[in-house]
């Protein structure tokens, strides 16, 4: 299988070629479970620390050794972290897919290959870099069973060499991955050295990309949002924890015990904060609304099928109203469906996730930074609407490396919603829980444990009236269900709100979420330098929709939702929320083959579905 | 002319009287068994002394899930969904270690749709009471087998039970819980004895009580109808509590009696109807109630009991202010640990 889509052929072999420098992509093609995760992490710091703006995106098998796995690097000067389509740079370390991996690439393409494979019989419009692996790895490496892991390095050391990267960055990026193993570090330093020298003395440079310095990451980060998740979290004041272990969640959860073991623990040795491994997500999910019924910040993650299981839980949650925060990590879906690769195909399932009339809050974020402050978002709205809050991430987004700037400390003190204490009960003399008493929609609640004789509440999934008693009353179902509804109108006025860029006159509108920013961006430049189309651009970064994006909509002609699912989902959810007469402005474009969404394919099907 | 002070209504040590202790009304059938379990439970925590606002009522669906609007309407309760009442205490429970937990479940909502969440909350040894309230039959969808029903026994309908009954008991005790017992809604006594010891316990409890149906399994032919519990209920001891706020006026023959400290300095004795049961061993304890399945004996009493063990609190090693009501202050690191954060990622 090969991760590039299809073959654009260009310049022949051969013809006069200018350098390209600081804009290319490398794709990595190596066997999971061989140590190249610690190869291609030195690269992309490499040119991270010569400030370069670099993105790095893992394609890998559900698997845990011996199947094929991808790893991409981009350096763009411009900044697009987006995932390029095109490969200009193959290492192809694993035999099984070199031969295809090498026939994907576009003319004009380099690739590195171990010498035995040969593939520079396969064509003669890329360029060819042959490395006799297994010669130089035996010279720098007595133990043949560390063979395999140092022999990632030395292509390390080869494309340093090729790319004119600074050799100092590569051992500073190394000797960080294995800050803690002296012995392994000066091994594969040793190797990545070697496999400079090698190309330094046996290869010529042919093809045109190289690595300048810049200096547009200074001071800038490397996370992905799975541990920015968890880093959000642990700010946000999060003190119940409960998870089942599912890809591409986990990290998250495993992150965020590392910090909470470390920031979380007092001096008594106590901790702040209870995290459990529960036996399924039902249970999860059960247990962040025991807690939340109970005045924790509580929260779980997961993946779709978690999801899909904590479905009934989730109304519970909306019709008892409890706080609560949710992970979702996207995946693709459905059924067990590509574990390993990203979508956003949770989007409509969840808005109503559960039977009878449902809805819940969804939280957008698009970067490593808005994983770290919708963190905080996410709790102090779940305690403030009293109900569950999604926070919908995917796997590109979560599992990815992404460079970025520091976090913020988080500038609003944390908002715990309506809870009435014993004292404030003694002086109102009493409650309905399920009151509208402001006009929100959001009726005032006690905890369990709260020591004055009229604290108490019923907490029922059946039916209950304004005081929580037990009722099949039909007035007082359909009261309590239009206040709900009014609740959630009150929601769309406190997530937050969508960014946009916009320029009067402007015809066509896109409108994108999470991950897709990162392509739309690179779109919007496509559009305008090739085609002299001027889009104006809306970031949704919650559900519901607030009235910006009804504005947004009606202030133009055509209206490109850009969906990571084959059902155009977010559109689906739009149409629902916006006038009859705005809905034929609705167009979709959809991405949804397992891989992080590019440029270049929305820039294309904008273009078709413009006419031109 | 002479006045009488009108007489003052008992109470309890906290200065409560047993009314302070009631719930709503009752829906269920007359003479159903969960009613007498409600009132055993309403007797201990008002004898016990346990201000009613400390305490959280949860339970699951099915009749006896609907019993928590039956009894201290003075406590937050928590009427969840089915099979999940486990995974909800646990929350609860962790957000506030020092609410006194108290489920009620049925055989269906714990031995079937809930069994896995069952299971892993013995595991846990989270401190809580859970009530099996046992009586072999779907109530609500109006006369079903639950997966507690005796191999054999019949439905009104004659439908013979042609599979094993899954032991609740056993099960608890194999998996981890402190504190397992058996008894009847009809043994008022020993009910009552154990109640008032299982809040003297922290870990979990596990009791399964058959409580008769008496719509739809109270026959000839029903091995969980009144009758057929009566005649084959073997209590394994005589049950005797003293609380740790009482003295201990009573000597025991050591020889016949077994005393166990729990938890909150409280006594239990138990004074031996078997001779070699010993309640502190596991296997025996699974052994002796696997006999019973056997021997066609409905075996009561404190089946299995540790006070050693840690249970899931201990072991968390969680501060001891409430999860729930931390200050900010304390949840949310300093802005330099956020900088020494970020450095690191630099």
């Amino acid at each position: 299988m090969a991760t590039t889509e299809f073959v654009v052929h260009g310049a022949e072999h051969g013809a006069v070629r200018e350098p390209v420098v600081n804009d290319f992509s490398i794709q990595v093609a190596t066997v999971n479970g061989s140590g190249s995760q610690s190869a291609n992490t030195v690269l992309l710091r490499t040119i991270f620390q010569m400030g370069v703006p670099v993105s790095g995106k893992n394609m890998f098998p559900s698997n845990i050794a011996g199947l094929p796995t991808w790893y991409t690097i981009r350096a763009s000067k411009k900044g697009y972290i987006a995932r390029k389509k095109e490969i200009d740079f193959l290492v192809a370390m694993n035999p099984e897919t070199a031969r295809e991996d090498t026939m994907s690439l576009a003319s004009g393409a380099a690739v590195l290959y171990d010498e035995p494979l040969k593939l520079n019989e396969l064509r003669s419009d890329v360029t060819f870099y042959a490395v006799p692996y297994d010669k130089i790895c035996a010279a720098v490496c007595s133990e043949s069973k560390l063979r395999k892991l140092v022999k990632n390095m030395i292509y390390v050391g080869v494309m340093a060499q090729l790319l004119r990267l600074d050799m100092a960055e590569v051992e500073k990026a190394l000797r960080k991955q294995f800050a803690k193993k002296v012995k392994a570090a000066d091994l594969n330093w040793n190797a990545a050295k070697a496999g400079y020298d090698y190309a330094a003395s046996s290869l010529t440079k042919a093809d045109p990309f190289t690595v300048e310095r810049m200096n547009k990451t200074a001071g800038m980060i490397i996370i992905d949002g799975n541990a920015a998740a968890a880093l959000g979290c642990m700010f946000a004041g999060v003190t119940v924890v409960t998870w089942y272990p599912i890809t591409p969640s986990s990290s998250l959860v495993e992150t965020l015990i590392d910090y909470m073991k470390e920031y979380r623990v007092g001096d008594d040795g106590k901790a702040t904060f209870a995290i459990v491994q529960a036996e399924d997500e039902l249970a999860a999910i059960g247990m962040v609304l025991g807690a939340g019924w109970a005045g924790a910040r509580s929260m779980t993650a997961t993946a779709g099928p978690g999801i899909s299981l904590m479905a009934e839980f989730a109304g519970l949650g909306y019709y008892v109203e409890i706080p609560g925060v949710i992970w979702d990590i996207q995946r693709v879906g459905p059924s067990t469906g590509l574990p390993t690769r990203t979508a956003q195909g949770d989007i409509e399932f969840v808005a109503k996730l559960s039977h009878g009339d449902t809805c819940h809050p969804m939280l957008l974020p698009c970067s490593v930074a808005e994983c770290f402050t919708m963190a905080s978002d996410a709790f102090d709205l779940t305690e403030q609407l009293q109900t569950p809050v999604f926070v919908m991430s995917d796997l590109d987004l979560g599992m990815n490396n992404w460079m970025s700037e520091p976090f913020q400390y988080p500038d609003k003190p944390q908002n715990r919603g309506k809870v009435l204490t014993a004292e404030e009960l003694q002086r109102v003399g009493g409650f309905a829980r399920y009151k509208d008493v402001d006009g929100d929609g959001i009726g005032y609640r006690t905890l369990p444990g709260t020591d004055h004789p009229q604290a108490a509440w019923f907490a029922r999934g059946s039916g209950h009236n304004e005081t929580s008693g037990y009722s099949e009353r039909p007035d007082d179902y359909a009261n309590n269900m239009d206040r709900l509804a009014h609740k959630f109108e009150t929601a769309r006025t406190l997530v937050p709100k969508p960014e946009m860029v916009r320029n009067d006159g402007n015809e066509v509108g896109i409108i994108a979420y999470g991950t897709s920013h990162h392509a739309v961006v690179e779109t919007l430049d496509q559009l305008q330098s090739e085609y002299g189309v001027k889009a104006d651009y809306l970031r949704l970064r919650a559900y519901p929709f607030t009235s910006e994006t009804h504005d947004f909509v009606a202030a133009h002609k055509r209206i490109y939702m850009i969906d990571q699912n084959r059902d155009a989902q977010m559109l689906q959810l739009l149409k629902l929320d916006i006038a009859i007469k705005e809905i034929g402005k609705l167009r979709s474009v959809r991405h949804y083959n397992g891989l992080p969404i590019d440029a270049r394919s929305i820039t294309d099907d904008i273009i078709v579905q413009e006419g031109k | 002319m002479a006045t009488t002070a009108a007489p003052q209504p008992k109470t309890n040590r906290i200065g409560l009287t047993v009314l302070d202790y009631r719930g709503g009304k009752t829906t269920l059938c007359a003479g159903c068994g969960h009613n007498a379990i409600s009132e055993r439970i309403i007797d201990a925590f008002y004898e016990m002394g346990i201000a009613p606002e400390r305490v959280v009522k949860m339970s699951g669906i099915g009749c006896s899930s609907k019993s928590p609007a039956y009894f201290m309407g003075r406590s937050h309760s928590f009427n969840s969904v089915h099979g999940r009442m486990p995974s909800v205490t646990t929350g609860a429970v962790l957000a506030n270690a020092k609410i006194v937990a108290l489920g009620v479940s049925g055989d269906g909502d714990t031995a079937s749709i809930g069994i896995g969440q069952f299971m892993h909350l013995m595991r846990r040894n989270l401190p809580m009471i859970y009530i099996i309230e046992d009586n072999g039959v779907y109530g609500l969808t109006k006369g079903q087998f639950s997966a507690t029903a005796d191999l054999g026994s019949k439905l009104k309908t004659g439908v013979i039970n042609d599979l094993p009954p899954i032991d609740t008991c056993a099960l608890a005790i194999m998996l981890g819980a402190t504190f397992v017992g058996r008894s009847f809604s009809g043994d008022k006594r020993q009910l009552h004895t154990m109640l008032k010891a299982a809040l003297a316990h922290r870990g979990t409890v596990m009791l399964d009580v058959i409580s008769p149906c008496t719509t739809f399994n109270d026959h000839e032919g029903s091995t969980k109808s009144y009758k057929f519990v009566k005649d084959h209920e073997e209590p394994l001891h005589d049950l005797n509590f003293v609380p740790h706020f009482n003295e201990i006026d009573v000597d025991y023959d050591p020889g016949t009696c077994l005393n166990v400290t729990m938890h909150d300095g409280s006594s239990l004795h138990l004074r031996k109807l078997e001779e070699d049961y010993d309640p502190t061993n596991k296997t025996e304890a699974v052994k002796r109630v696997m006999q019973a399945h056997d021997a066609e004996e409905v075996l009561t009493g404190v089946l299995y009991l540790n006070t050693t063990a840690p249970n899931f609190i201990d072991m968390i090693n969680m501060t001891d202010q409430p999860l729930a009501t931390l200050p900010e202050s304390v949840t949310r690191p300093s802005r330099a640990v956020l900088d020494e954060c970020m450095e690191a990622l630099r």
